[in-house]
């Protein structure tokens, strides 16, 4: 009964069986960019680029249509325009990053709206703003494994010089010539997750698969491979959790895998080590030294 | 003094921000193997001159040569540039050091990874080497950042001010590392405030307060005069200021 309602839906419906591989590649991919972007202290600079890539994906979509091809290849660019303008304009004027990536993504997002209701109906623009990761087709499945093996491999070469480039930042500058390539090539990354992410959660949620897994592993371990590790474990059983809830409640599968992440991060919260109780419920006796 | 002894050469360097100079018109030139105090107020251009030298910041006005290349170069920040809330272990920190080694891939093998057991080992670190950095207190970060340059083997110590909130114990260990360093034959610039120690350790001391107030042995710049101007100088900043126009020929 139990095996049946958790299985059963995966094993009768090929389109829940493509959900449950979009999740588990999202997981591996867009979460351990989620992990770095948390640690880097840069969890709304990720949620402000998803809004970014929006105008991109509309014009593709104004000029072709509903074609993933011309949605990705506008994402992608307009996600890196503004990153790398974002970051111009915080070392050439003296507003701070945050403050010029804020002006670009309202703008964006703004833009994004207004293309896409120049020409469709209020059903692209929910698919554009929200995903359907209930209706992945051959393409949209290839296109996020692959973006997920890109970021897998470019992760593992550029691992120890983000590492570096996270905590200190100014030693790593000391030492080599990596550091705005770790920088440029993590943000490439941050963008190329981000529209994996929309295609199957939507540009608004998209960051939430990154950050929320991260921010509920911070809570529970100290290391940052068990981190990567756990985030990406919570990232896809959340992803199970929301795609059998959306079944079984008959609730959009989108927000139900966010809203998974969401009932996992506020556990952590409350229960973990490092969360607000955690701490207070450790009754061992302190040690001698 | 030939050029093959000196290892930073300042030629009428300038540096500064917005126009304005944290730096004005520095000459000096450090022997292979100095060990030099860079003293003077806050705000006299210290840490703005170790920028300069790790390529981080342009001159305004004239240059600098360095003649170690620029692995020779090991730079240790001041301490609030790191994020220490951020997963490493002290092991992992500190290995770091043999970036020159092993660069961006490679792994530590056996004899370099008791290398830097050594390293900690000489810092008085043994048995941190699985703590995260965040559990560290500041003394014992600043071991461990002592330790990873240390490892980098550099012939050109840059420090900024290695001592800040640093207890006295602490202190002692770390400055019979620098002057290990020295006997070494190494290269030594740090930033300090405690004259005491200056006076203590260092041959040699420059003054700074965005002019160059004096360069040489340590006993003749330390004066009560020299440092009298130097608090006064470090003071003054003048929102309307003229454009300067020394000419490059001038000197210092």
């Amino acid at each position: 009964m139990i095996a049946e309602a958790l299985f059963g839906p995966f094993a009768d419906f090929e389109f829940m069986r493509r959900a449950l591989a979009g999740c588990l590649a999202l997981a591996l991919g867009a979460t351990p960019v989620g992990v770095f972007l948390l640690l880097r202290r840069m969890s709304l600079m990720g949620d402000a680029m998803a809004h970014a890539i929006l105008p991109g994906a509309a014009l593709g979509y104004l000029a072709f249509g509903l074609s993933l091809g011309a949605m990705t290849i506008g994402g992608i660019i307009a996600g890196i325009v503004v990153a790398l303008a974002a970051g111009l304009v915080a070392r050439s004027s003296i507003l701070k990053e945050d403050a010029s990536l804020a002006a670009f993504y309202l703008l964006s997002i703004a833009t994004g709206v207004m293309i896409v209701s120049l020409r469709g109906r209020n059903l692209d623009l929910l698919h554009v703003l929200f995903g359907s990761v209930l209706a992945l087709d051959d393409a949209s499945l290839l296109l996020i494994s692959a973006i997920t093996t890109a970021t897998l491999v470019a992760l593992a070469l550029l691992y120890r010089p983000l590492v570096l480039e996270c905590f200190d930042a100014a030693f790593l500058r000391g030492v080599s010539a990596a550091s705005p390539i770790a920088h440029y090539g993590f943000l490439v990354l941050v963008v190329l997750n981000l529209v994996a992410g929309f295609h199957a959660l939507g540009t608004l949620m998209a960051v939430g698969i990154m950050i929320l897994p991260s921010a509920a592993a911070r809570l529970w371990v100290k290391r940052l491979p068990a981190m990567l590790g756990l985030a990406v474990l919570i990232a896809f059983a959340s992803g199970v959790g929301g795609l059998l809830a959306s079944y079984h409640a008959d609730v959009p599968a989108g927000p139900a895998i966010i809203l998974a992440t969401g009932i996992v991060y506020v556990l952590s919260l409350i229960l973990a080590p490092g969360g607000m109780l955690g701490a207070r419920l450790d009754r061992r006796p302190h040690l001698e030294s | 003094m030939n050029a093959r002894d000196t290892i930073l050469e300042l030629d009428n360097l300038t540096l500064g921000y917005d126009r304005h100079p944290a730096i004005h018109h520095l000459r000096c030139h450090i022997t292979r193997g100095a060990l030099v105090a860079i003293v003077g107020p806050n705000g006299a251009g210290k840490s703005t001159l170790f920028k300069a030298l790790t390529g981080e910041l342009q001159p305004l006005q004239g240059h600098f040569r360095i003649h170690t290349g620029k692995e020779g170069i090991a730079y240790l920040p001041q301490q609030s540039e790191l994020d220490r809330s951020f997963p490493v272990s002290v092991f992992d920190m500190v290995s770091m050091g043999l970036w020159r080694e092993i660069g961006a891939f490679r792994g530590l093998s056996r004899s370099q990874a008791e290398r830097v057991r050594a390293a900690l080992a000489a810092v008085g670190l043994s048995g941190f080497e699985a703590r995260q950095i965040g559990t560290l207190s500041g003394g014992q970060l600043q071991r461990a950042r002592f330790a990873r340059m240390m490892l980098q083997d550099a012939n050109l110590l840059l420090l900024d001010e290695p001592f800040n909130a640093i207890d006295a114990r602490t202190i002692e260990d770390l400055v019979a590392l620098i002057l290990q360093w020295h006997a070494e034959g190494r290269t030594i610039l740090a930033v300090l405030h405690d004259l005491t120690l200056v006076r203590h350790h260092f041959p040699e001391t420059l003054l700074l307060a965005r002019e160059c107030l004096g360069f040489g042995p340590t006993a003749e710049i330390l004066t009560a005069e020299h440092l009298a101007t130097a608090r006064r100088l470090a003071g003054e900043f003048d929102a309307t200021a003229p454009v300067c126009h020394r000419p490059e020929a001038e000197t210092a």
